[in-house]
């Protein structure tokens, strides 16, 4: 177990250029794509699986062995996604990444894909990111003409067309199942699971289905070894990991550090909560997670850590939120959002949703009772485990976690009539100092 | 609902699983799903989006029910969900497994709170508007709500609302907020009809279902998805606002429009028929009826429906009401004085009308001229049904379709002529059933089967059939099966190719005919050479089989056919003629049959409406629509589909009560005066099996029509009539035809550059008795062919053109 940041991924950033494959290769990028030709893709597999690296997008699902799933005799072709529609209030880790260093993700698709033996890729991007979806054709083209990509790669014999595909804004297509419907041209909502991906996704054909910072995470196991990757991070999490502070925080940003990291040492490195304030409750993984609070500090982010706080580790997006927040109104903003998203194909998170919003928003403004609360808990435990994916169940998160931790401050809402915090001093431009 | 996967068949040992639910154990075959075998213990889960006969697709959620799967160890453990939680799943979409245990709404607090959880969800955006919605009263979410939801609602905030209705098509209204969003309506458009027009647009809460703005939600099924909405989002322009179903009486009966006889519910109140839905049966049409069997229903009750029986006054020359016994008498006694007679009929009777029209023929008026086929036909085709057809009970059957490899079709559009065959053939071309068509062109439902064009034009269908013995492609075998169009008749040589192929190739062939009761007619004896039950005329033991039974003696030469009697009467060589349902437009060549039934000394036309017969007749006689009688239908496969009387205080008489009562002042009584003695008769009478009439066996004539499909200047005339078009039987409801296909001339690519105007301009076609114009399009046809609706948007190709399918015919751009 470490306290220090270890940069690997984010290694290069600060590099002049680094998105160029000039300054990729500089630093010795392409030479774990070179070793992985030379292996055999089961090997790969087998590697990735030795070194338990597990799924970043913020289910943690053993990578090695969801790739393991493919079943190598069906004859139809393989096909490797890359997730990369980070859309979850709060994540903001793969597009930097994408950003600063395309060829580490892209290295990392010709590597899994090899490894998968698929010989089309796909980078699913969110939309409304054009600035990294260029930096991501640029990276692609430059692989390209360096031979990376194409047919008989570097004389292997080995082909992979690698296509950059950009989607339409919406939240649900970050769903799996949603987003490869979405590939394929139609209205993303999510697919009847089984068949599962793996046996039938993209074309009816096995895919896998990764995120970015899993795919990112791939060349550096296969220079360093698995047992470098084990080496980082805790028993059942290894590895480093991006996590990203924002919010009220000193040094909001990117902070690469092993599994198992907890906040109270990402807050120091961060230089602290904003000044003159205290922490009064983050998220672990993005709004889909429950909120946590300060007495939280000292627990390990990894996935079992965060899962025995009654959370989960998800995407690493740690919004850190300070005593001028209300948390009846942050609490709405989120759920505002997950009813603007929810794909509308169940009923429970499409009208789960819809009223959640109303609900909580007559809170906000002081016209409810305790009552009105049990009522909104049972909304919640109508929708969680009842909707057709996950969505409906982040849905829920905030809203029961921020009844669990502040219930009286929703009563404090209906005995000010309203709501008694004053919005402008939880924002950023608040005057240093402010108090709630 | 039905299931059909397994037709009633006994499942062996090894393809059940058995599980629990709620404690009852129960074994189902493998791959059923845990919402229907729940529904074999008596335990109906609620649900909305499943359908047994669409896709599954879980989103409603209504189905949840808490399921435990066995471990490793053999002992049930439950699904659980996120961290710590039972995790109910949908029953809609979980097949059953070997030692699942499920515990419903019945036996599971869980399950039960979380229907309960999603019925509250569903009925927050729900409008109150029960007291006014066309489905209250017959409501699923109104009923489930009762069974499965919460007293009270806790929702007091603002329900989403949309204008409503909006028009998705001229016959169905959407009324975006009462829907649930279940996708029924979307799935069966693609999965059923195969017409995607609707689907769903934007999300979240305000999802909702939209149209294609640039094509239109024209589809021959769209009724279907009223009847399959669980909610009153969808409803039709003709009910709407029109019945509470608690004030309807239900009756099951049998439509009347195409040949398929598809299992249809007749509601109706006070005498009168407010609405049609699908019946269901498994082994016909499933769940489903075209929008002609479910709307076309109102030309019973038009202005110009005959009510009372009239006679032409002899001072005035005028026709005048008349009374039954009177217009019995005035008829037999025409009949007498005008000698020899002869009968036409349509193809719309009842298998017992049919017969009491047969045996009027025989017994009454002593003569064979008796034909029902008013609308091209041949000495071939009669040999054809005579060796082929006649009183051959069951044969090739719709369940038959979804077990063979091949099907060819030859002078047979199914979505067009027999919708409900068509449906059938495209589930079956979803679970890789081949279908060929030998065709002019590729038509929309070919290409919605996925069908294969032998592109053929009309004339060379014979040689086309001759052709397939020896085609590698199609490889038709003793695993395929031969659909057979009425239209061939009209084709040399086709019809007797079409038996050749069967024989050659051992393919089952079935006859498709277009009408109700064309089947029954040919069953039933109204043809020239042949008597009831395929006993041909010119066979003595079949003369005295029926002579037993008939206690009469039956004339030994054939008569004459349709096209004969017409020729007969004109040649003042018949003076009398009986005339039932035929429309002379309808016929190859209305104007002869205009001119016989001017030329005949006394005509008694048998009609529902007013027409052109009826105002030249010398006796009128009102007869009974199909909702006014008891009857059968005989479907294409040869199944016999009685129905009873739906509008029990209808007054109106059948045609063969009507055709008993001119018998009976003739001294010739027929024997019966009602259906069941009718049927009695018929069942008494048998089936044949004595010698059969061999086979025809004409050449193509192909080596004269090979040459070129262009005739001189002119282009060879395709024709069929459309599903919606300009037909009596769909007078009176303008929703319904407003959403039938508009008129369009279809041509080449290469003919429409050689007329020099653009698609969708006018032309006019012009064959040997006129013009019409109307707007070209451009469809896969060979050069020098022109397809037209023979009836849509007021041209009558019959009619109007002079021409049938086969002739010669010239096109020009623009308007005559």
């Amino acid at each position: 177990m470490t306290d220090t940041l270890t940069p690997v991924l984010s290694d290069n950033w600060d590099a002049e250029r680094s998105w160029t494959l000039d300054s990729y290769a500089d630093g010795g990028g392409y030479d774990a794509l070179k070793t992985a030709l030379g292996m055999e893709p089961g090997a790969l597999i087998d590697l990735v699986k030795d070194s338990g690296l597990r799924g970043r997008g913020g289910a943690g699902f053993p990578t090695g062995m969801k790739w393991g799933f493919i079943p190598q005799d069906n004859p139809n072709p393989k096909y490797l996604v890359v997730n990369a529609d980070e859309s979850e209030p709060g994540t903001c880790k793969d597009i930097p990444l994408m950003m600063a260093s395309p060829h580490t993700l892209v290295e990392g698709v010709i590597i899994s894909a090899y490894a998968i033996r698929a010989n089309h890729a796909f980078i699913y991007v969110r939309g409304e990111v054009l600035h990294v979806i260029r930096r991501l054709q640029r990276a692609v083209q430059e692989a390209y003409l360096a031979g990376h990509l194409g047919k008989d790669i570097h004389g292997s014999g080995y082909d992979l067309e690698l296509v950059v595909h950009a989607g339409a804004g919406a939240y649900i297509c970050g769903e799996e199942t949603a987003l490869l419907d979405s590939l394929e041209g139609r209205r993303g909502q999510p697919r009847l699971r089984p068949p599962f991906p793996a046996v039938a996704g993209l074309y009816a054909s096995p895919t896998v289905i990764n995120n970015v910072e899993s795919i990112a995470s791939v060349p550096s196991i296969v220079r360093n070894g698995a047992s470098w990757f084990g080496s980082m991070g805790t028993e059942k999490s290894k590895g480093m990991t991006l996590y990203s502070l924002s919010g009220h925080v000193t040094r909001p940003g990117q902070y690469e550090a092993p599994l198992g990291i907890t906040l109270r040492q990402l807050l120091d490195l961060a230089g602290g909560v904003r000044e003159g304030h205290e922490l009064k409750f983050w998220t672990p993984g993005g709004s889909s997670t429950p909120i946590l609070t300060a007495e939280h500090l000292d627990v390990p982010l990894d996935y079992e850590g965060v899962g025995a706080a009654g959370s989960m580790l998800g995407t690493k997006a740690l919004q850190v939120f300070d005593e001028t927040t209300c948390v009846v109104r942050a609490v709405l903003r989120w759920t505002e959002f997950y009813k603007h998203e929810s794909c509308g194909k169940c009923t429970p998170c499409r009208e789960g949703t819809w009223w959640l919003v109303q609900t909580l928003a007559r809170l906000e403004k002081g016209q409810g009772t305790e009552a009105d609360l049990e009522t909104l808990l049972d909304q919640c435990d109508n929708i969680l485990g009842r909707s057709f994916c996950a969505l409906g169940d982040g849905a829920t998160s905030p809203i029961t976690s921020s009844i669990q931790y502040f219930r009286d401050e929703y009563v404090a809402h209906f005995e000010h009539g309203g709501c008694p915090f004053d919005p402008a001093k939880s924002t950023l431009f608040a005057p240093a100092g402010a108090h709630a | 609902m039905t299931v059909t996967s397994k037709e009633g068949q006994e499942v062996a040992k090894a393809d059940l699983v058995t599980l629990t639910i709620d404690g009852v154990e129960v074994s189902v075959p493998k791959g059923t799903l845990v919402i229907r075998a729940a529904e074999q213990i008596g335990v109906q889960i609620p649900r909305f989006c499943d359908h047994p006969l669409l896709a599954p697709v879980g989103a409603c959620r209504q189905c949840l029910v808490e399921v435990a799967l066995p471990g490793p160890d053999g002992e049930p453990r439950t699904m659980m969900g996120p961290p710590g939680r039972v995790k109910p799943q949908a029953s809609c979409t979980l097949t059953a497994s070997e030692g699942m245990v499920v515990n419903t709404q019945i036996s599971s607090p869980i399950a039960d709170k979380a229907q309960q959880g999603v019925m509250e969800a569903l009925l927050i955006n729900h409008p109150l508007d029960c007291p006014v919605c066309d489905k209250g009263g017959e409501c699923p979410l109104q009923n489930q709500a009762m069974s499965n939801g919460r007293g009270e609602t806790r929702f007091v905030e603002t329900k989403r609302t949309f204008p409503k209705p909006i028009n998705i098509s001229a016959q169905v209204l959407l009324d975006r907020e009462r829907c649930v969003l279940c996708a029924r309506c979307t799935r069966f458009s693609e999965q059923i009809a195969g017409d995607p027009f609707i689907a769903l647009i934007e999300r979240g809460a305000l999802q909702q279902v939209g149209i294609y703005e640039k094509e239109p939600f024209e589809s021959y099924f769209s009724g279907n998805t009223i009847q399959i909405c669980p909610v009153g989002a969808l409803t039709s322009a003709a009910y709407r606002f029109r019945a509470r179903p608690f004030d309807l009486v239900s009756t099951p009966s049998v439509a009347e429009h195409d040949a398929c006889g598809s299992a249809i519910r007749v509601d109706h109140r006070r005498g009168k028929v407010v609405r049609r839905l699908s019946g269901e049966d498994p082994a016909v049409n499933e769940e489903w009826i075209t929008d002609k069997d479910r709307f076309g229903f109102t030309y019973a009750r038009q202005d110009d429906r005959l009510t009372h029986p009239m006679v032409r006054d002899e001072e005035t020359g005028e026709l005048r009401t008349a009374s039954w016994p009177e217009a019995f008498v005035v008829a037999a006694r025409g009949l007498q004085a005008a000698g020899a007679t002869g009968v036409l009929t349509g193809g719309r009777l009842t298998l017992e009308d049919a017969y009491a029209y047969s045996k009027f023929a025989r017994v009454a008026l002593g003569t064979n001229d008796v034909d029902f086929r008013a609308r091209a036909h041949s000495a071939e085709e009669e040999a054809f049904l005579a060796s082929t057809v006649a009183g051959t009970g069951l044969g090739v059957t719709f369940e038959d379709l979804e077990k063979v490899g091949t099907v060819v079709l030859a002078g047979l559009e199914p979505e067009d002529e027999a919708g409900t065959l068509f449906l059938r053939l495209r589930k079956a071309a979803r679970k890789g059933l081949k279908v060929v068509s030998i065709a002019p062109f590729t038509s929309r439902g070919l290409a919605k089967m996925h069908g294969t064009l032998i592109r053929t034009a009309p004339g060379d269908e014979a040689a086309a059939l001759e052709a397939l013995a020896h085609d590698g492609e199609v490889a038709l075998d003793a695993g395929g099966i031969l659909l057979i169009g009425e239209r061939l008749a009209a084709v040399p040589g086709a019809l007797s190719a079409a038996a050749a192929l069967a024989g050659t190739t051992g393919a089952r062939l079935a006859w498709v005919p277009r009408r109700a009761g064309d089947r029954g007619a040919v069953d039933a004896g109204l043809l020239p050479s042949l008597l009831p039950g395929g006993r041909p005329v010119d066979d003595a033991a079949a003369r005295v089989d029926l002579g037993t039974v008939w206690g009469t003696t039956v004339g030994h030469e054939p008569g004459r056919d349709a096209a004969g009697i017409v020729a007969a009467a004109i040649a003042g060589e018949i003076g009398g003629l009986v005339v039932g349902g035929v429309d002379p437009d309808d016929t190859a060549d209305p104007a002869a049959t205009r001119a016989a039934i001017g030329a005949a000394s006394f005509v008694v036309s048998l009609e529902l409406r007013a027409t052109d017969v009826t105002q030249a007749a010398d006796v009128v006689l009102p007869v009974a629509a199909a909702a006014e009688k008891a009857g059968t239908f005989v479907t294409w496969e040869g199944r016999q589909r009685p129905f009873g009387k739906v509008l029990v205080e209808s007054h109106a008489l059948p045609d063969l009560r009507v055709l008993a009562g001119i018998a009976d002042e003739l001294g010739t009584p027929l024997g019966f005066k009602t259906v069941e003695a009718a049927r009695a008769e018929l069942s008494e009478l048998g089936g044949w099996d004595g010698d059969r009439v061999a086979a025809p066996t004409v050449s193509t004539g192909s080596t004269t029509r090979e040459s070129s499909t262009t005739d001189g200047d002119g282009l060879r005339l395709a024709t069929w009539k459309q599903m919606i078009d300009d037909a009596s039987m769909l007078d009176g409801d303008d929703y319904l035809r407003a959403t039938g296909r508009a008129a369009v001339a279809l041509v080449s690519a290469g003919t429409l550059a050689g007329l020099g105007v653009e698609a969708g301009a006018n032309v006019t076609v012009t064959g040997p008795g006129g013009s019409a114009t109307l707007p070209v399009g451009v469809a896969d046809l060979a050069d020098g062919v022109v397809w037209l609706p023979a009836g849509s948007d007021g041209i009558n190709v019959n009619r109007d053109l002079g021409a049938t399918a086969g002739a010669t015919v010239s096109v020009e751009g623009g308007a005559a």
